[in-house]
């Protein structure tokens, strides 16, 4: 049964593989790829089923006992990341096949993201940390192609911001890496965790860990290294752009999340290291966010705002605030993609990203403008909608820590979300828009004909129905939540897990 | 030895950022690709510089007969390379077709504000 754990990493390899045989037939790849996404929509449930009924499991490649060989462990936290992944994976695979140009699908775009895919579930997956290192690279060249894809002026222009840094972020996590091996000898997370806490050499240790949150936190787009992301996410298509957001900066939280909580300790100084970076995090994602004109470029601005969020939960690391962190992970992978989604469909109506020209939209399509305000209100946390429970608890666990500051800063986090929405609103969808010209090789929304419509807003109310599940089915999510949070705390049972005992 | 490797090593750190921090686009690539070096050094040098035979137990015995050179910096230096490879690959093809469009090597001229259309 535990051989269920690799299903997720070897079925998109496999199907990654296959739509490789179909290089030019894209219809057949439109077909597989979406199929495909739902075998794995159910594979991710079944082993996150599995987990939450039996409890955490872990296998050893090629039966090599851990801390030899390279374990895979599917712990509750791992098999969240997963299932939304399969979740986000599923929408985005719909997404592309209805509005990615024909000349992009031919050279490939389809089993590229699905290796995407593939070291996105390995990276969750994986106990080793060199392994951890090589699902990156993965990730990383796998989004290099997605970027570039199409060769246009802006997209190699964000490309080669994307590369440069993320390249950089990779150099410092495989220095620490090796400063970690000199001191341990080991690579199991597992092992490293009462190895590194045995360690005398304290200095060389913080070191260590700094290098591991600068390599994250670029990856992650924490202030000061965040300059990347708005820069690059603007250019690609937007289904490529929606499952960066969704995905690519929150496993990077994720890795942060797992080497501070099983191989280093939140100690007083990396504490106050990530609240004052969060801060400052959620106050210039949200200030960069009200100057922007191009509608991705607000909601990248956005993605950076709201990952202070999660690493103010890291700092605090009480079991409330741990919670809020990952109840906000959870919230934040789904609603972000749906941003995207949502503002692709806006391109795709107007044809430009402009918020200067759009407008009309709420006058045009009412119903359409009611689904996207859904979201939008989600992504504000107005109450009973998803964004609200897991500032709830980020808030309490605040208080608990007597840390007003990060009180101060979610409240204050909120409230920008709010003017940059409310402001988003007026621009496009209150707003008249300007006479634009038409283009006339791009194919707008109301010429399509109905079934197309219909598949391109489907995985927008798709994840608008998840994102109204984590709202009104607060309880179990929090529940889960909660469980991934005492996980983070006693980190007991998950090395018990991977050295088999 | 070990001296001698860590000055190597600062030194390859530091003209590697360096060069990062240059405006020119090949220059950039070139500090990465030193970067890149220099970690795989580190690596080969944080896990101990030893002069051992190789890691394999003989027949008949349950235990190293004699001093042994750890194995794993190794693949993980191999690894590294083989990643790297690929990627400064993939980044000097990105360079090339950059400057055929974009037609300059200039980081400060990469900032394309015109309206974009693409879905």
């Amino acid at each position: 049964m535990t051989q269920l754990i690799l299903l997720p990493i070897l079925f998109q390899a496999c199907l990654a593989v296959l739509l490789l045989f179909f290089y030019t037939k894209t219809k057949t790849q439109k077909v597989l790829s979406i199929a495909g996404s739902s075998v794995n929509l159910v594979i991710a449930s079944l082993l996150f089923y599995t987990v939450w009924v039996n409890g955490s499991m872990s296998v050893q490649a090629g039966n090599w006992s851990a801390p030899f060989g390279i374990t895979f462990v599917a712990d509750t936290l791992a098999v969240t990341m997963v299932l939304l992944t399969a979740i986000v994976g599923f929408a985005v695979s719909v997404f592309s096949a209805f509005t990615i140009a024909r000349d992009r699908l031919r050279f490939g775009y389809f089993s590229i993201l699905h290796f995407l895919l593939m070291g996105l579930a390995g990276s969750f997956l994986t106990g080793d940390i060199f392994n951890l290192y090589v699902w990156f690279e993965i990730i990383l060249i796998s989004s290099f192609v997605l970027l570039t894809i199409g060769s246009e002026k802006k997209q190699l222009e964000g490309a080669v911001k994307y590369f440069a840094l993320n390249m950089l972020a990779s150099i410092m996590f495989l220095t620490a890496l090796g400063i970690l091996y000199g001191l341990t000898g080991t690579l199991n997370m597992a092992d490293l965790s009462g190895k590194v806490a045995a360690l005398e050499n304290r200095g060389l240790v913080n070191v260590c860990a700094l290098f591991f949150f600068i390599g994250f936190g670029i990856k992650a787009a924490l202030f000061p290294l965040y300059a990347w992301l708005p820069d690059s996410y603007h250019a690609p298509p937007t289904a490529v752009t929606a499952i960066f957001s969704g995905l690519l900066t929150k496993v990077a939280v994720y890795a942060l999340i797992r080497v501070f909580s099983v191989v280093f300790v939140v100690d007083e100084f990396f504490s106050q290291l990530f609240i004052i970076l969060a801060v400052i995090t959620i106050f210039s994602g949200g200030i960069g966010a009200l100057v922007q004109t191009n509608i991705r470029k607000f909601f990248s601005y956005l993605i950076i705002c709201h990952i202070g969020y999660m690493i103010i939960g890291l700092g605090l690391f009480n079991e409330i605030a741990l919670a809020g962190m990952v109840f906000y992970l959870i919230h934040d992978v789904v609603i972000k993609t749906n941003l995207f989604l949502i503002s692709g469909v806006i391109v795709k109506i107007k044809g430009t990203s402009d918020m200067r020209k759009l407008g009309d939209i709420y006058n045009d399509y009412p119903k359409l403008a009611l689904l996207f305000a859904l979201s939008l209100f989600s992504l504000i946390g107005i109450p009973p909608l998803s964004g609200f429970w897991p500032k709830v608890s980020l808030i309490l666990g605040g208080m608990e820590a007597d840390n007003y500051l990060t009180v101060g800063f979610i409240l204050f986090g909120s409230f920008i979300t709010l003017v940059v929405v409310a402001k988003l609103w007026a621009q496009v969808f209150w707003k008249s828009s300007a006479n634009l010209e038409e283009h006339e090789d791009f194919s707008y929304f109301n010429k399509l004909r109905k079934r197309r419509k219909v598949a391109i807003l489907f995985p927008v109310v798709f994840l608008t129905l998840v994102t109204l599940y984590i709202g009104f089915g607060a309880e179990s999510v929090n529940t889960l939540a909660t469980r991934i949070a005492g996980e983070l705390i006693n980190v007991q049972p998950y090395i018990d897990t991977v050295m088999g005992k | 030895m070990e001296l001698l490797l860590a000055i190597t090593i600062g030194i390859l750190y530091a003209s590697g950022i360096y060069m990062m921090l240059r405006r020119s686009l090949v220059k950039m690539i070139i500090g990465l690709i030193l970067l890149g070096n220099g970690v795989n050094l580190l690596i080969f040098l944080l896990g101990r510089l030893t002069k051992g035979s190789t890691p394999i137990i003989p027949d008949g015995l349950d235990t190293f007969a004699e001093a042994y050179a750890d194995p794993v910096p190794q693949a993980l230096i191999l690894t590294a390379i083989v990643i790297s490879f690929g990627l400064q690959a993939f980044a000097i093809v990105l360079i090339k077709r950059v400057y055929k469009v974009v037609g300059t090597d200039d980081l400060d001229e990469l900032s394309y504000n015109e309206d974009d259309e693409t879905i």
